[in-house]
C-alpha cells in the first residue's frame, strides 16, 4: 500500500504518562504508527484517548506535568538534500534544532482558531514572526509571503485581513490564517488537531477542500486527529483508532470502514447516525442507535487485561479481562489489538 | 394550520392534511427577537439592531419531536429560549396549550402564570458542564424544580429524585455527590432529570449531545427517544447536526440568519429539499462512507451579519440559483407542499440534491 512512498515519521512504542498528584495517566501507552510522505493519516478515538497527546509528543510539546517516558519518534528529514533521521523524544524541547523543526517541517492547526492566535498582534504580525523566524526573511519580504499564503488559503482581500486582529475574524476566516501559519514554510507534515470541529458544517466543508487541495500542491503529509468519523472518511487514507491511550486498530480507511475488526471500532461506526440513512429506509425500521454501554474506564484505574473488555460486547470471561492483547496484523497493512482476532 | 403561514398559503398547495395527527402544542407566529446594539459610555446611545430572531413561524404537534437547525448565530438558540420567555420577545404569539391553563399566549403571562407555564416547558442545556451547579448535590440539583414549584419536599422529594434518577439511568444513591463526581455522559442525564422533575409537556432540547462523545452521543439520543414515549414528551430539538437531526426529528425547520428558509416533515425535508440553503446544507456534512466521497456545494463567503444583513433574501449572497429578484425582494415563507414550507422565489423550478441525490419530480 505506501511501499512505495518513503517514511517521513515512525512512531515506536511511544509512552507519554502524566504525573499527577493523584496518580499517573498513562494518557499514550505504548503507542506505534508510520506516516509516509504525502499521505493523510487519520487519528480518531473519544476525548480522553491520547490523540491529542500523541501529536503533541510528536511536537514535543506535551504540557507538565506531562512527559514521554518511552519510545521513540523517529523523524526522516533533509536538509539541503540529505536525509537524516533524528529521534524527536530525545531532544530538548527547548533547543534550536528542536524549534527549527517545530513550526517549520512539521506544523499544527489546532482545534480553538481563538485561543491559538494571539488578540493583540494582527494575522500579518503573527504569520510574518514565523516566516521571519524560519526562513530569515524581512519584514517587507516576509509581509509579502503571508499575503501570499493568506491568498492561497482563499481569504478574501488578504491585503487588507493581514493588518486585522484575530477578534475582527469570523471562525473560518481565522481557521484559515492558521492554515496560512502553518503552511507558510512549508511544512512536510501538518498536524491538524480537529481544526473543522468548532465551525459549522459549511465552513468546514470550506475548510476541508481547502485542505485537499493544498495537500495535492504543496505534497505534504497530513496527520489528521478528529472524532468525527465522517471527517475520516472524506478525508484520508489511512486511519488508526485509539482507545485509552493504545491503538485498537489500524488500516486502510476503506478496509476500516467495510472491514473493522475491534469491537470498538464496529460499535463506533454503529452508533453514529449516518446521514440519509433513516430518509433512505423511509423513516421505518429500527429507531434506536446502537450504543456502547458505560463509559471511558476512570484513566487512575484501568481494567485488568483488555482496557475496552467491560463495554465491551463480545467480551469473553477468563480471558478478556486477564490477558492484555497484542497487535497483530490480520491482513496486509490491517492491524488489530483484540484477542477475538488472535485466535486465543 | 397556523393563522400566519394560511394567509401565505397558495390555494393549490391546499391540500387535505391526514386528520390522523397530534393536535397542535405550541405554535409561534411571526416571532421576533431585536437586540439593541449600543454605543458609547456613560450616554449609550442604541445605533441598530441585531435582528437574532426575525418573523419566525412553525408548529409542534404533541408528542413529536421538531428539530431546528442551522448554523452558529442563525437565532435558533435565541428561538429556543424565547418559547420558554427566558428572553423577552420583541414581537410576536407563542401559543401553548398547557394543560392546566389551556391554550395561553407566552408573552402575555404574568409573572404568577410564568411560573405555572414553566412547569410544563422545560429545557435540557448544551454543556452539561456549566449547566450544573457545582455546589449543589444530585439531590438539590434534581429537586429544586420540585421545592421551588412545592411538589414536594423531605422524605418525599428523596423518592421523587431517586425516582428521576432511575428513570435517567443513574443510581439513586449518587444523590449526595456533586457533579464533579461525573463524566459528561452522566451530567447530560442530570441535566435531563432535572428538565423532567415535573412532568413537563414541551421540553426545549439546545443542542444536548454537542459537547458528548460519540459513543455517549447514542446513549444519549436513545434515553431522550425513550423517555419521549414513556411520558409522551414533545421535543424543540434545537441542533447543528443534520445526521442527528435526522435521526431524532419527525419535522425538521431550518434557519438561517433569523428567519425559516424551510420546514417539512423530516423524510420530505432530507429527500427533496426546496430551499438551496438546505441543499447546501446536507450536500456539507462529511459522510461516515469512503465509497462516497462526494463534493459538496461549496459556500462562498460567511453567514450574513443578522445587524446588518443582505437586501432581498438573505441568502443570495451565496446563492447559486440566485436571479435578480432574489437581492431586491425577500421571498415570504408558503407552503408549497401540503406541510412543506418554504421561502425561496424559485422553489417551484429548482430540482435541489437530497441525501439521496437528485428526485425528479
Amino acid at each position: 500500500m505506501n511501499n512505495n512512498r518513503e517514511l517521513l515519521v515512525e512512531v515506536k512504542n511511544l509512552q507519554t504518562y502524566f504525573f499527577l498528584d493523584e496518580g499517573t495517566v498513562h494518557a499514550v501507552d505504548g503507542v506505534d504508527f508510520n506516516i509516509h510522505r504525502g499521505e493523510t493519516l487519520g487519528v480518531v478515538g473519544e476525548s480522553g484517548c491520547g490523540k491529542s497527546v500523541t501529536a503533541r509528543s510528536i511536537l514535543n510539546i506535551v504540557p507538565k506535568p506531562g512527559k514521554t517516558v518511552g519510545g521513540e519518534i523517529l523523524y526522516h528529514r533533509k536538509v539541503k538534500g540529505v536525509e537524516q533521521t533524528i529521534d524527536l523524544t530525545q531532544m530538548e524541547p527547548q533547543s534550536s534544532e528542536m524549534r527549527s523543526i517545530r513550526g517549520a517541517e512539521i506544523a499544527m492547526v489546532f482545534q480553538e482558531p481563538m485561543t491559538s492566535l494571539s488578540p493583540v498582534h494582527t494575522i500579518g504580525n503573527q504569520i510574518g514572526e514565523a516566516i521571519r523566524l524560519h526562513q530569515g526573511l524581512d519584514q517587507a519580504a516576509a509581509r509579502e509571503l503571508a499575503i501570499e499564503m493568506l491568498d492561497l488559503v482563499g481569504m478574501p482581500l488578504p491585503d487588507r485581513t493581514i493588518d486585522e486582529y484575530a477578534h475582527q475574524l469570523s471562525g473560518g476566516m481565522r481557521q484559515r490564517a492558521m492554515i496560512a501559519m502553518a503552511l507558510s514554510c512549508h511544512p512536510s507534515l501538518l498536524i491538524a488537531d480537529e481544526p473543522t470541529t468548532a465551525l459549522d458544517v459549511t465552513t468546514e466543508a470550506q475548510i476541508l477542500k481547502l485542505m485537499r487541495q493544498l495537500q495535492d500542491e504543496l505534497g505534504m503529509a497530513i496527520m489528521y486527529i478528529t472524532h468525527n468519523l465522517g471527517v475520516i472518511a472524506q478525508m484520508t487514507e489511512n486511519v488508526v483508532v485509539m482507545y485509552m491511550g493504545k491503538v485498537v486498530e489500524q488500516a486502510e480507511v476503506d478496509t476500516l470502514f467495510y472491514d473493522p475488526q475491534h469491537p470498538y471500532t464496529r460499535a463506533l461506526l454503529q452508533s453514529i447516525p449516518r446521514l440519509g440513512q433513516k430518509t433512505a429506509r423511509r423513516g421505518a425500521g429500527q429507531r434506536r442507535l446502537a450504543s456502547i454501554r458505560g463509559m471511558v474506564p476512570d484513566p487512575y484505574a484501568l481494567p485488568k487485561g483488555c482496557p475496552f473488555h467491560p463495554r465491551c460486547s463480545e467480551m469473553v470471561a477468563g480471558q478478556c479481562d486477564q490477558t492484555e492483547p497484542q497487535m497483530i496484523e490480520v491482513a496486509p497493512g490491517h492491524k488489530v489489538r483484540c484477542l477475538a482476532c488472535t485466535g486465543v | 394550520m397556523t393563522e400566519a403561514l394560511k394567509n401565505t398559503t397558495p390555494a393549490h398547495a391546499a391540500t387535505a392534511i391526514p386528520e390522523s395527527r397530534n393536535p397542535i402544542l405550541l405554535e409561534v407566529n411571526d416571532l421576533k427577537k431585536h437586540f439593541p446594539v449600543q454605543k458609547g459610555f456613560l450616554v449609550t446611545k442604541v445605533v441598530g439592531h441585531v435582528k437574532a430572531v426575525d418573523g419566525v413561524s412553525f408548529f409542534i404537534r404533541e408528542q413529536e419531536t421538531l428539530g431546528l437547525v442551522g448554523e452558529s448565530g442563525c437565532g435558533k438558540t435565541t428561538t429556543g429560549r424565547l418559547i420558554l420567555r427566558a428572553y423577552e420577545p420583541t414581537a410576536g404569539e407563542i401559543w401553548f396549550n398547557d394543560q392546566q391553563m389551556g391554550r395561553v399566549n407566552v408573552p402575555d403571562l404574568d409573572r404568577h402564570q410564568l411560573k405555572l407555564l414553566r412547569q410544563n416547558m422545560q429545557m435540557i442545556f448544551q454543556d452539561p458542564y456549566s449547566s450544573l451547579n457545582p455546589r449543589m448535590t444530585l439531590l438539590q440539583i434534581v429537586g429544586e424544580p420540585l421545592l421551588v414549584n412545592k411538589v414536594a419536599k423531605g422524605g418525599e422529594l428523596q423518592d421523587r429524585v431517586a425516582e428521576l434518577l432511575r428513570v435517567v439511568g443513574l443510581r439513586p444513591e449518587y444523590m449526595t455527590r456533586y457533579p464533579h463526581a461525573f463524566s459528561g455522559g452522566q451530567r447530560q442525564r442530570i441535566g435531563v432529570a432535572r428538565a423532567l422533575a415535573l412532568n413537563p409537556q414541551l421540553v426545549v432540547c439546545d443542542e444536548p449531545v454537542s459537547a458528548l462523545d460519540v459513543s455517549i452521543q447514542a446513549q444519549t439520543l436513545n434515553l431522550l427517544q425513550d423517555l419521549q414515549e414513556q411520558f409522551g414528551l414533545t421535543y424543540l430539538f434545537v441542533s447543528h447536526d443534520l445526521s442527528v437531526v435526522e435521526h431524532i426529528s419527525d419535522r425538521v425547520a431550518v434557519m438561517y440568519v433569523g428567519k425559516l428558509v424551510e420546514a417539512a416533515t423530516t423524510d420530505a425535508l432530507f429527500r427533496h429539499p426546496l430551499h438551496p440553503y438546505t441543499e447546501a446544507l446536507l450536500s456539507a456534512v462529511p459522510k461516515p462512507d469512503p465509497r462516497l466521497r462526494t463534493e459538496p456545494i461549496v459556500l462562498q463567503g460567511d453567514v450574513a451579519d443578522p445587524a446588518n444583513p443582505p437586501s432581498g433574501c438573505y441568502f443570495h449572497p451565496r446563492c447559486q440559483y440566485a436571479i435578480d429578484r432574489c437581492s431586491t425582494e425577500g421571498p415570504e415563507l408558503r407552503e408549497l407542499e401540503p406541510e412543506h414550507f418554504v421561502s425561496c422565489h424559485r422553489a417551484e423550478e429548482l430540482q435541489l440534491m437530497g441525501v439521496l441525490g437528485r428526485v425528479t419530480a
